[in-house]
């Protein structure tokens, strides 16, 4: 039974980490779209698998399912469709982002290490969405009502900023 | 500062002799180094507030020439000074001096506290003793003939008030040289001398040639006061004392030792500074380049023989080093030859004189290096009479033909012997005068210059037969060689000085006139006022020889001046020479040798140079080694001035000036401007940049978490 | 589990760093960008299995600002495009210093 958790756990990150490879370096903004939309649903597959299972749901439905409807949305809109060919940077530039990168891996891992103890996962709660909006709706309420109110000024900033200009 | 000086006067202390001879010789005592001193002070706020000053520039033809005033002032002053002399000189004979008398210790006079610091405690002081007023004569005297000279010769020159000013205040350092009680006291004078001399020889500072020469002489002494500072220093730190009475009698008893050889080197870089000796002989040919009675004045009478009084006022360190005694006649004698050798070929009538004053220089040295102080001292007396006759005599030469080419407006050269030549018909007095002169340095008996000569000759040929200064050795180099070969060079010097002396007579004076047609009718003798004092002079030089007539010719009183300078130089003379005795056949025969030399270069000289010469301007020019000095001076330019120039350019011009001076100016715009474009860089628009440092901001703060 | 989920966790973070640095297209770089925050989410999860239920909420909260921020951030693309007529950065450098 864990050897087979294992596996699927393996192979839901694999499935991220590949498809975010494929994600960068795709040239046309569509297909790159599509590649981030499957490593949300291999991160969905993962927050099940971590015993968070209302949170997959909503990243499928929120981040996958509206999120990136809307990027590939405007990718439409703006009809960008094969990038001009300056769209990466130099061979000088990736490699450099390239160590960089490696870097902060090596950093993060190294933390991780020294912090993050091993133990054996807990078995999982009964009711984890209730876990979940018990939090919310009481110790986080304040910050529940600001999100919202984050989203309404997202909402009327949006479109203020797409419409276009009509007077001259 | 007169009331406070009074004051100091009143309780001024006084060492060794009676109480009774305070009153009686302090006051005149500093009188006379103030007498000169008021006349500079007057002179110079004639000169300053007078029609010619810089302070007021009037019309073009404002001038202090013969103001009255001035003209009363400046040389009536030193007459003064001198008749102060005379009488200090005259008590202190009525009192015995010269003999255990009381003046046997000298008269030191302090005023006031000059440098008291930690333990280092200077006084203003004077000392008179026998040594100190003879030069104090010779210096008042002398300079007073000179003053009524320059009385005639600058009398036309604009700036009159300023060269008595100048002169007055040489004449007060000079006293101070002589007079003072210390080694300090005495530095101050010899700078006021070296500065004096400076202000003088750039006299006439329009031409830029002056101004060269004025300089040239003041770093060439510089570096000869290094010496005399170093030396004081070691004085200092050895004997923690700085007076003569003082550190002599403290380094006396330390005779033999390494710091007293070195204290008596260094003394002696600074004489060979000030006193033209080799290597640092090179100013005194380019001071000619002052008006004719300061190069009387200074540099043959007074300044020069600075270095000589310096040595006989020394003598118990010189004494006490015989290795340094023995390099100072060495130098003395090589100097004498060396110099020599040059004047038998220069063309300018004040450079035969300069070099002639340079190689004389060199027997006074040979002389207070072997011992003999009084031999030397004798000689700078003679010296300075017959050679102070000598400039002035060309002085009025000069004069004469300057007068001439004025009337027929002729450029050239009124100094040069080849625009000369029987001159004798024209001014006679002049001649004869100059004769004598030219007789005296030849070291013809009887006058003056005979005897003073003939003494340091044989002075250092008995010292080299036997003497502890014979028996010591310079660099392996035994003594007495070094005193035999003085000897032999000093031989040889006297007849080159005949030589180049005769010639100097007969081209000024002798054959023909070379002058011209035109100018001949302005040729005359000089004015009264002018003549006067190269007629006195020309009596002191006849007479002088009476000063310290030797044993072996009675005519008068025997070793006069032998006997007054013992008290302050005997002990150290017979500390280096013994019991140096000659026999009397020996001197005889050595005083025959002079003799016969001197004459023979006379001779030599008239059948030589009577021969009649083209004039300046139809010469060709020469390019010979002695006419030019044996291009020392190119060669001191290309091994010292031209490396220190070239240093100060990279050092200064280019470190300095560009990279200090220009990090401090323009380093502060470049900072900012740095600063600038740094921050217009980092914010120039690119998102792509803001990611990147962004990223890398990130990664450092990871790190830094990772790493602690 | 925790430890491997927090090493997938940083492997994503970074890709989405190069992504960033590595891209000039507008709408790629904030879909890294997006990555990003994805990653992080994952992190917060798998703390909260060991902590406690924050961590979620957490999860929640960032997805509705991530939202908001997406809806903002792609109105001024598309205002940008209008005006500018291309969404490459390297072509946007008005805003100088």
């Amino acid at each position: 039974m864990n050897g087979f958790y294992e596996f699927q756990f393996y192979l839901f990150s694999l499935l991220a980490i590949a498809s975010a490879l494929l994600f960068v370096t795709r040239k046309n903004p569509v297909p790159a779209a599509l590649w981030l939309v499957n490593v949300m649903f291999a991160l969905a597959g993962l927050y099940v698998m971590l015993d968070a299972p209302f949170i997959g749901v909503i990243q499928v439905l929120v981040y996958a399912g509206a999120i990136m409807v809307v990027f590939v949305f405007v990718v439409m809109l703006l009809n960008l469709g094969r990038s001009e060919l300056t769209d990466l940077r130099s061979l000088g530039a990736r490699l450099g982002a390239g160590v960089v990168g490696l870097a902060l891996l090596a950093n993060l891992l190294v933390i991780t290490r020294q912090r993050v103890p091993r133990v054996a996962l807990a078995p999982p709660a009964d009711n984890e969405v209730e876990a979940v909006a018990a939090s919310l709706f009481t110790d986080y309420i304040v910050a529940f009502e600001l999100t919202s109110l984050v989203l309404l000024v997202a909402v009327i900033g949006s479109v203020l900023l797409a419409k276009k200009r009509v007077r001259a | 500062m007169m009331p406070i000086l009074f004051a100091a006067l009143q309780d001024a202390a006084v060492t060794a002799p009676a109480p009774a001879l305070r009153a009686g010789l302090t006051v005149p005592l500093v009188l006379l180094v103030l007498l000169p001193l008021l006349g500079f002070v007057i002179n110079g706020a004639i000169a300053l507030a007078g029609p010619d000053s810089v302070l007021r520039r009037g019309g073009t033809d404002s001038t202090t020439a013969r103001n009255p005033v001035v003209t009363v002032v400046g040389p009536g002053v030193l007459l003064a000074s001198f008749a102060v002399a005379v009488s200090i000189f005259l008590k202190m004979r009525s009192l015995g001096a010269g003999a255990a008398g009381p003046l046997d210790a000298p008269l030191v006079v302090t005023f006031a506290r000059w440098m008291p610091v930690g333990n280092l405690a200077i006084d203003w002081s004077l000392q008179l003793d026998q040594l100190s007023i003879l030069m104090a004569l010779v210096i008042t005297g002398i300079g007073s003939l000179i003053h009524l000279f320059s009385i005639g010769y600058m009398r036309d020159d604009a700036s009159y008030a300023r060269y008595f000013a100048y002169l007055n205040l040489f004449v007060a350092f000079m006293l101070v040289l002589v007079l003072g009680g210390s080694y300090p006291v005495m530095f101050v004078g010899w700078e006021g001398v070296g500065l004096a001399s400076y202000l003088l020889i750039g006299f006439w500072f329009g031409e830029k040639a002056n101004v060269e020469a004025g300089k040239k002489a003041f770093v060439v002494n510089r570096v000869g006061d290094f010496g005399f500072l170093v030396a004081m220093f070691l004085i200092w730190v050895t004997t923690q004392q700085l007076d003569y009475v003082g550190a002599h009698a403290a380094l006396g008893a330390m005779a033999g030792s390494p710091v007293v050889l070195a204290i008596a080197l260094f003394l002696f870089l600074g004489c060979a500074g000030k006193s033209a000796q080799l290597p640092l002989y090179i100013w005194l040919p380019d001071a000619m380049a002052g008006p004719t009675p300061v190069s009387a004045l200074i540099h043959a009478a007074t300044m020069v023989t600075a270095g000589v009084y310096l040595v006989a006022r020394a003598a118990p360190i010189f004494a006490g080093a015989p290795e340094a005694s023995l390099v100072v006649t060495a130098v003395g004698a090589l100097t004498a030859v060396f110099a020599a050798t040059i004047a038998l070929r220069q063309w300018d009538i004040k450079k035969v004189l300069a070099y002639s004053t340079v190689s004389q220089l060199g027997y006074m040295f040979m002389a207070v290096g072997s011992g003999a102080y009084t031999a030397g001292v004798f000689h700078l007396v003679t010296h300075a009479f017959f050679k102070a006759l000598l400039f002035l005599g060309a002085g009025s030469v000069i004069h004469a033909m300057h007068h001439a080419y004025h009337q027929t407006h002729r450029r050239d050269d009124p100094q040069d012997l080849r625009n000369m030549g029987g001159l004798a018909k024209f001014m006679p007095a002049t001649a004869v005068a100059m004769t004598l002169a030219t007789l005296a340095i030849a070291g013809v008996p009887p006058l003056s210059g005979f005897f003073s000569k003939d003494e340091i000759l044989s002075s250092l040929f008995a010292r080299a037969q036997g003497s502890p200064l014979a028996s010591a050795s310079l660099l392996g180099i035994p003594g007495h060689t070094v005193l035999y070969a003085a000897y032999g060079l000093g031989v040889l010097t006297a007849l080159l000085t005949a030589v180049y002396m005769t010639r100097m007579l007969m081209l000024t004076f002798g054959g023909s006139n070379r002058t011209g047609e035109a100018e001949q009718g302005a040729l005359h003798e000089a004015p009264g006022i002018m003549t006067a004092p190269v007629l006195v002079l020309a009596l002191l030089t006849v007479i002088g020889g009476w000063l310290n007539l030797p044993a072996l010719i009675p005519i008068g009183p025997v070793g006069t001046l032998d006997a007054w300078l013992a008290p302050v130089t005997g002990a150290s003379a017979a500390r280096l020479g013994g019991t140096a005795h000659l026999d009397h056949n020996t001197e005889l025969l050595l005083v025959g040798i002079a003799v016969v030399v001197g004459l023979v270069g006379i001779l030599f000289g008239v059948l030589r140079y009577r021969a009649p010469i083209a004039d300046k301007a139809h010469s060709p020019e020469d390019t010979g080694l002695l006419a030019n000095a044996y291009r020392v001076d190119g060669m001191v330019d290309a091994l010292i001035v031209r490396p220190f120039r070239g240093l100060a350019d990279v050092i200064l011009g280019r470190g300095v000036e560009t990279g200090i001076d220009r990090a401090f100016s323009a380093g502060g715009t470049m900072l900012i401007r740095t600063a600038a474009f740094m921050g217009e860089k980092l914010q120039d628009g690119d998102v792509g940049k803001y990611a990147w440092m962004l990223a890398a901001g990130a990664l450092a703060l990871i790190a830094a978490l990772t790493l602690s | 589990m925790i430890a491997e989920a927090l090493i997938v966790s940083a492997i994503l973070f970074v890709i989405g760093v190069v992504g960033v640095l590595t891209r000039r297209n507008a709408i790629i770089l904030f879909m890294c960008a997006e990555l990003m925050l994805n990653a992080v989410n994952l992190s917060f999860v798998a703390l909260a299995k060991l902590h406690n239920v924050t961590g979620q909420v957490f999860v929640v909260m960032v997805m509705c600002i991530a939202a908001a921020e997406a809806a903002v951030g792609l109105a001024i693309v598309i205002s940008v495009f209008r005006h500018f007529g291309t969404v490459n950065l390297s072509e946007l450098r008005t805003l100088r210093g």
